[in-house]
């Protein structure tokens, strides 16, 4: 009998449901069946309620079955599918289930298609060809091609790639440095992991691509500790790419050297914002560092440094393979491209969507999500982790841009969406967004230090609710001036942005802070 | 608690490997913990002196860091994740129900030190939660069943 290739996811997201027991009774399985098997180890394809979402090569293409547990590969085995045959648990063709067909997957091409660690499966699939035409070209020529495709960063504060580059090129420095901002704190995200774990070669491609523009030698990969296999993975990339001359003296012939190192995280969500990224990597505790000097022109170690998010520098390999134009005529306005987005929390079909800016919450909800899993109405929607806002249904319709989210008060951040169903209690979450403001906040500002602790107490004093309407109208009234203060006195983005979670839930969901409304309008003074 | 002449020299080998890392103390507090389970104050005496920094410093860096631990940890360390996305899929209920099943409701650690119980924010398995890790191993999609069974394995091996 011939020899049957198995595809058995190896992310996190497989793992933590079983995947290495599923590919362990195939093995068994198949060895006491005497039908020959060879199992690849791929990375998630995205459709993370399918996991393991177990793929047989057939003639006629690959073809899916999920969610597989252990018990079901006897059951999978008697109904032939090695073969590719009908089995409850079948999903048809892979690349046709609607959820996959449809969605625009530039950064994420390649997920889930292949072994991630192999370089050759990599280059079979366009791999390197980005970096391959960087080295080619000068470097004010690849931040051309950058800026002309519009890229933006996708860790949150949407800034200009290309502009950044070329700040860190223009500036002076014995020494520039590439770091990767890989801390992925959000709830509610989780594409940079999946990057790292399902195609590491595409971030150490887009950040080759980033040094020779930048004209730095050395690079960093911050990951989180809460990530133990993303930095296994990356380790093991950055050995292979450097034997097979993608880093190292000579990158990929261009004549210039870039060596690139993995650096673990230790939970601190405040490392996540770039300075204090920064100082951790220089070994020191995570705290925000004043701006200017932009660590465009004075970062790591005090040296010039281009710093981005993973899907950032994974998205620059396709700008350079196939040209400015070619990404920048997806997208809207003035966010061009795509975004991976995260659809995660109480939702039925939860995964990596990656589309075009310009789709909208209730596709993404309704379309590709079906909705809660619960069953039950959805009732809130955060989009951009815990700094971003709760957007009520009547936003849903929004086309998904930084500039539009911007007018209504929210972010898009990262991309991550968090959906809600009726029985969330949108004051416990206002009071979690301020607790864990209190828990992860630096200290270096008062607002933010000191303010994230009142903000819980005075959620607690509106939603005990018992005293008199004036009192709690008196506590709400501190709230907002409390979350005004944060917005205006804080020095980065944790203590500025969590006011967006904590003042979209009271506007939207007023109810739920058992507002009482008072018998007679008070008088306008 | 004192570092044993054995573990002495595991800090050495670590502190020495990273004599040319730039911005070494993370990755040697890293190091030290992977090898002990937890960062002993003798052993951050030795990395302060090693690496010219004071001792005031290197605590000040263990403290700010969540994952650092100053003192060993049970031994089996249970972290249930409590951020928004697992949240809205049950995982207040989920934690609570982890505490208690593991003796852990009134304190971190249960009285007979074996387990101990610990929020985290976020494993990045946000579409498929609950989620928690039990040892380092990640489980998603949580029920009070599937914890049953692991927990059963769990007493079983110690
Ligand atoms: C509290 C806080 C946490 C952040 N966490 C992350 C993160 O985990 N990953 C990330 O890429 N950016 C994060 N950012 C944004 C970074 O400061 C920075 O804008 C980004 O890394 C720049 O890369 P980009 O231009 O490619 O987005 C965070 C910012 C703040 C204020
Ligand atoms: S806002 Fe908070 S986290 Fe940011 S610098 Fe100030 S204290 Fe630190
Ligand atoms: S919120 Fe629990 S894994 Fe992300």
């Amino acid at each position: 009998m011939k020899e049957v290739t198995v595809y058995v996811p190896k992310d996190s997201a497989a793992l933590a449901v079983g995947a290495d027991e599923v590919a362990a009774a195939l093995q068994v399985q198949c060895a006491t069946r005497g039908l020959p098997l060879n199992v690849v180890r791929n990375g998630s394809r995205g459709l993370l309620w399918l996991e393991p979402l177990v793929e047989v090569a057939t003639p006629g293409g690959r073809v899916a079955y999920g969610p597989v547990t252990p018990d079901d590969v006897p059951g999978l085995l008697d109904a032939g599918f090695l073969e590719g045959a009908p089995h409850a648990l079948r999903q048809g063709a892979v690349e046709s289930i609607p959820y996959l067909a449809s969605q625009e997957r530039l950064t994420f091409a390649r997920m889930g298609v292949n072994d991630p660690l192999s370089i050759s499966d990599y280059e079979a699939l366009d791999g390197f060809a980005g970096l391959r035409r960087a080295a080619t070209l000068d470097a004010s020529a690849i931040i051309e091609e950058v800026t002309n495709s519009g890229l933006r960063g996708r860790g949150g504060a949407a800034f200009p790639t290309g502009i950044k580059w070329k700040t860190v090129r223009l500036a002076e420095g014995p020494q520039k440095y590439v770091v990767c901002n890989a801390d992925e704190g959000d709830s509610g995200t989780f594409s940079d992991r999946m990057t790292m774990e399902g195609d590491p070669f595409v971030l150490i491609e887009g950040m080759a691509i980033t040094a020779l523009a930048v004209g730095a030698t050395e690079g960093y990969i911050y990951v989180r500790s809460e990530y133990p296999h993303a930095i296994a993975s990356m380790n093991e990339a950055i050995a292979r790419a450097e034997a097979a001359g993608f880093l190292g003296d000579n990158v990929a012939g261009s004549g210039e050297a870039f060596r690139l190192s993995v650096r673990k995280a230790a939970g601190a969500y405040v490392c996540g914002e770039e300075t204090a990224m920064l100082e951790s990597i220089e070994g020191k505790r995570g705290i925000v560092r004043s701006k200017p000097p932009l660590p465009a022109l004075q970062g790591l170690f005090g040296q010039p440094t281009a710093i981005n998010n993973v899907i950032t520098f994974a998205s620059v390999p396709i700008i350079l393979s196939r040209g400015a134009q070619f990404y920048r005529d997806y997208g809207v306005g003035r966010s061009r491209g795509t975004l991976p987005l995260q659809l995660a929390g109480n939702i039925k079909y939860g995964g990596l969507i990656e589309k075009a800016f310009g789709v909208t919450l209730r596709q993404l909800i309704y379309e590709y999500g079906g909705g809660t899993r619960s069953g039950r109405p959805v009732k809130a929607v955060q989009v951009g982790g815990p700094l971003g806002a709760y957007v009520p249904e009547s936003q849903w319709d929004v086309p998904l841009d930084y500039e539009a989210y911007a007018a209504m008060g929210a972010a898009v951040g990262h991309g991550g969406i968090v959906v809600h169903d009726d029985t969330a209690d949108l004051s416990k979450l206002a009071r979690y967004a301020m607790e864990y403001c209190a828990i992860e906040s630096c200290g270096k500002c008062t607002p933010c230090r000191i303010g994230s602790t009142r903000g819980v107490e005075v959620i607690d004093r509106i939603t005990a609710g018992g005293g008199a309407v004036s009192s709690q109208s008196e506590q709400v009234e501190l709230l907002r001036s409390l979350c005004d203060t944060m917005l205006n006195g804080s020095l980065c983005a944790l203590g500025a942005m969590i006011p967006y979670p904590v003042l979209s839930a009271l506007n939207h969901y007023p109810e739920d802070f058992r507002i009482v409304e008072p018998a007679h309008p008070p008088v306008a003074s | 608690m004192a570092v044993s002449l054995v573990d002495g020299d595991a800090v050495a080998d670590v502190i020495e490997s990273h004599s040319s890392t730039p911005g070494a103390l993370l990755p040697i507090l890293h190091e030290v913990q992977d090898a002990l389970g937890y960062i002993p104050r003798d052993a951050a005496v030795r990395i302060a002196d090693a690496l010219n920094l004071s001792r005031a410093e290197v605590h000040g860096v263990i403290t700010f860091y969540h994952y650092f631990r100053s003192e060993p940890p049970a031994r089996h360390v249970v972290q249930v994740c409590r951020a928004e996305a697992c949240q809205s899929v049950g995982a207040d209920a989920l934690i609570s129900h982890v505490r208690e099943r593991l003796g852990c409701a009134k304190q971190a650690h249960s009285a007979d030190g074996r387990f101990s119980v610990e929020p985290v924010y976020c494993l990045g398995l946000c579409a498929s939660g609950p989620a928690l890790t039990i040892d380092e191993h990640l489980h998603a999609r949580m029920t009070q069943e599937k914890f049953e069974r692991l927990a059963s394995r769990l007493e079983e091996q110690s």
